[in-house]
């Protein structure tokens, strides 16, 4: 047993975050943010430089043949930083489903220009009333000549305005079934997400469409995609959580009322000691995330696992960043302060890929 | 023990709410029913309207304008209020300048700002919390000197709530900082906020909305005739407006429409299985734990009602868990209104101007992170435990 990350995950965790705290500051991330397209063409590049789109990809493709344990460093230092750039979108739906089940034109089509930082993805699959139950899709696929066209609407779709390409789920006569459209063929909705990244409703009217994998009996592949990302944020999620507890223990320590520091008072102590003991638990479940989300030799595991993460992870995300708040008081309520916006991020990787109750139902079920 | 409310009581909330059903204008019932924001002109307009009908300040005396409801019939004006959706009185004048002024104030005093404030002339906001001075209310530093018949104000308050629409400010003050107690030397001061020297800058709010301010002073010169009560009884004065009019701390009326509104609003939803999402057993169940706590907040405020209107005296330290149940109550109906809609929660704000773009399903998510202020505001609920322990418990 070992739960530490070999030399190489330190290593990459390390120079991330390095880079992370040097371009990525909270004034530069919120640049960022209020800029037009709400991604930086420049981090996405350095990103992709210091290999962090290749990472769970195979070295045929240009990448390193890592997986999610690899990644977990990374998005912790993501969480940390409060990145907004579409890097779950790609590397973590997007690009997984051509991994897994593309052909190799498809692999080689696709995967090289994602490890080299030339394309964006995004899972087009959430439709209006599925709430969170992946099986359930509407929209459809017809056969058009040698291909397919895809009419429909897809929401919530997490970094549809920079993607370049889609991952569509949609029904044939043979069942779910997995598709790649190009973005030049649909009509994106963008909007700016309560935590600041970019997401929006797609339609397709008689969109283009290639199949990716085999047609029909596609949710298997689905759930293992979505598993994998869900993995990749409750990762993110510790990251984030981390920086509330760290920000709010030096509130404790530094803002004086009554002549002392407020973290001189025990009901205080507590419940930052509360605050740290959640986010303990929550790192221990990313862990065991993670290391499930790699070794799909029993998809039912796999399942239970990560669907138990994510109920502590979503739990956890409450709690931290709700406390994180009420600690600091009205200070925390400020927009200018940097815990207000880990605040939003952590109330929607609560209710991302799956609430608590969704998750709770899915383990009940397993 | 009866629980019932008397045939007098029921028959004056049958004329609060038939009147408030004939005179709430449909525009603002209509903001308040989308979350909207609501203007200045919006929050004084519900103000006059309550005004001219002489319910806009019932617990002041008779002549000032009084209704002379006891404790209860107030209770259940505030309540159907809630539960009309009006817009809310906002409290700087009418609950706590206003009731200070009855108090300490002289007759010409009196005679000056009650009027402006009862007929909602005069926005008035609070200038109690400082940067350092937040909870510590009485370490605070902006500073009175007393030069000739002026004070000069230099300081900075700040999480000053609609000071962007307010035409006056009341203030606690540093008139003596020589004094070893803390609590000594701090003055009450109504300032014009026309005069020279404020400057009012906003603070955003991480639900983006602006609602609280920064004030700055600087050399400020205010009459000395704007003093409340005695220099150096600032401390009185606060610690009065501490006591009084708490017992609508619970917002019970709100509650229970928001309640009622999105157990509907959960009917339209749909659960992972396809049905609503209100026969969803786990999310039911949460629901109807908020609505049980909510219960137990209405009967608690209730029993407190009827020990005060027996007693004849004001309410004690207890009422302090109206707050902190209250507040956790309207926290924990935003947090579910933003489960309710799953996945739809995460947009927040169209790029393009959408048209089509639902601002109310994006507005829930907001909701739920501006309403984390509440345990916050007003005495935080680490304070009201304070109060209790010290007061009640005698920790």
């Amino acid at each position: 047993m070992n739960f530490d990350y070999n030399e190489e995950q330190q290593l990459l965790a390390d120079s991330v975050r390095r880079f992370l705290a040097k371009d990525y500051g909270f004034e530069a991330r919120r640049k960022i943010v209020a800029s037009k397209d709400g991604w930086s063409p420049a981090v996405w590049a350095q990103l992709a430089e210091m290999g962090l789109m290749g990472l769970p990809f195979s070295p045929d493709h240009g990448g390193f043949g890592g997986g999610a344990v690899d990644l977990m460093g990374v998005m912790e230092a993501a969480g940390d930083a409060l990145l907004v750039e579409p890097y779950v979108a790609t590397v973590g739906l997007g690009a997984q489903f051509v991994a897994r089940a593309g052909s190799d034109a498809q692999k080689n089509a696709i995967l090289p220009a994602v490890v080299e930082g030339r394309l964006k993805m995004a899972f087009a699959h959430t439709e209006k009333g599925a709430r969170y139950n992946l099986a359930k899709v509407e929209v459809q696929a017809k056969k058009a000549g040698s291909g397919w066209e895809i009419t429909g609407e897809k929401f919530v779709v997490l970094g549809a305005p920079a993607a370049e390409r889609f991952v569509v789920s949609a029904k044939t006569g043979k069942g779910l079934s997995l598709f790649l459209v190009d973005a030049k063929s649909v009509k994106v909705k963008p909007y700016v997400t309560l935590d600041e990244q970019r997401a929006g409703d797609v339609s397709f009217s008689e969109a283009p469409a290639e199949l990716l994998g085999t047609e029909g009996g596609a949710l298997p592949l689905i759930e293992e995609v979505v598993d994998f990302a869900t993995a990749l944020i409750c990762a993110e999620a510790v990251g984030a959580m981390k920086f509330a507890c760290d920000t709010t223990l030096e509130y404790l320590k530094t803002r004086k009322q009554f002549g002392v520091p407020i973290g001189t008072f025990q009901a205080l102590q507590h419940r930052m000691v509360d605050m740290y003991v959640s986010y303990e638990q929550a790192k221990s479940m990313a862990c065991l995330a993670a290391s499930k989300a790699d070794s799909p030799v029993d998809a039912k595991d796999r399942a239970r696992s990560i669907s138990a993460a994510k109920i502590k992870i979503a739990d956890n995300c409450r709690h931290v960043s709700q406390e994180s708040i009420q600690l600091h008081g009205g200070m925390g309520m400020a927009e200018e302060m940097k815990v207000s916006h880990s605040f939003r991020r952590l109330t929607m990787i609560a209710q991302q890929f799956g609430d608590a109750e969704h998750h709770l139902a899915r383990f009940a079920s397993l | 023990m009866d629980l019932n409310y008397s045939q007098e009581e029921s028959a004056f909330r049958d004329e609060v709410r038939s009147w408030l059903k004939a005179n709430l204008p449909q525009d603002l019932r209509d903001k308040i029913a989308n979350y909207d924001e609501l203007s200045r002109d919006d929050l004084l307009r519900w103000h006059r309207i309550l005004a001219k009908q002489g319910w806009v300040a019932p617990a002041w005396p008779k002549e000032f304008g009084g209704t002379s409801w006891n404790v209860v019939q107030r209770y259940i004006f505030e309540e159907e209020c809630g539960f009309a959706g009006t817009p809310p009185l906002i409290p700087f004048g009418l609950s706590m300048c206003g009731p200070v002024i009855l108090r300490f104030g002289t007759p010409e005093q009196k005679k000056r700002f009650l009027p402006g404030i009862y007929n909602g002339d005069v926005f008035w906001c609070q200038g109690y919390s400082e940067p350092g001075s937040g909870s510590d209310l009485a370490s605070l530093k902006t500073k009175a000197e007393r030069q000739g018949d002026h004070y000069i104000v230099n300081g900075q308050k700040i999480w000053t709530t609609l000071g962007h629409y307010a035409d006056w400010i009341f203030c606690l003050v540093r008139t003596d900082a020589s004094l070893s107690k803390r609590q000594e030397g701090i003055s009450f001061l109504l300032i014009d906020m026309k005069t020279p020297g404020i400057t009012v800058r906003p603070l955003i709010l991480m639900d983006g909305g602006h609602e609280v301010n920064e004030v700055f002073f600087e050399n400020v010169k205010v009459p000395a005739e704007n003093l409340i009560y005695e220099e150096g009884k600032g401390w009185t004065v606060a610690k009065y407006l501490l006591g009084h009019e708490r017992m609508n701390t619970g917002r019970v009326g709100a509650s229970k429409r928001e309640l009622a509104k999105l157990r509907e609003f959960a009917g339209q939803q749909k659960g992972d299985d396809g049905k609503p999402l209100i026969e969803d057993a786990r999310f039911r169940d949460k629901l109807t734990r908020v609505e049980v706590e909510l219960m137990a907040l209405e009967i608690t405020n209730l029993r407190f009602l009827d020990q005060m209107r027996r007693s004849g005296q004001p309410p004690g330290a207890d009422v302090s868990m109206l707050k902190i149940k209250g507040t956790e109550i309207q926290q924990a109906l935003t947090e579910l209104s933003m489960q309710a809609v799953g996945p739809m929660a995460q947009p927040f704000k169209s790029v393009a101007n959408d048209p089509d773009f639902d601002e109310f399903t994006a507005g829930l998510a907001p909701r739920y992170c501006n309403f984390r202020k509440t345990t916050i505001y007003a005495g935080s609920n680490e304070i009201q435990r304070n109060i209790i322990s010290k007061m009640t418990l005698g920790l």
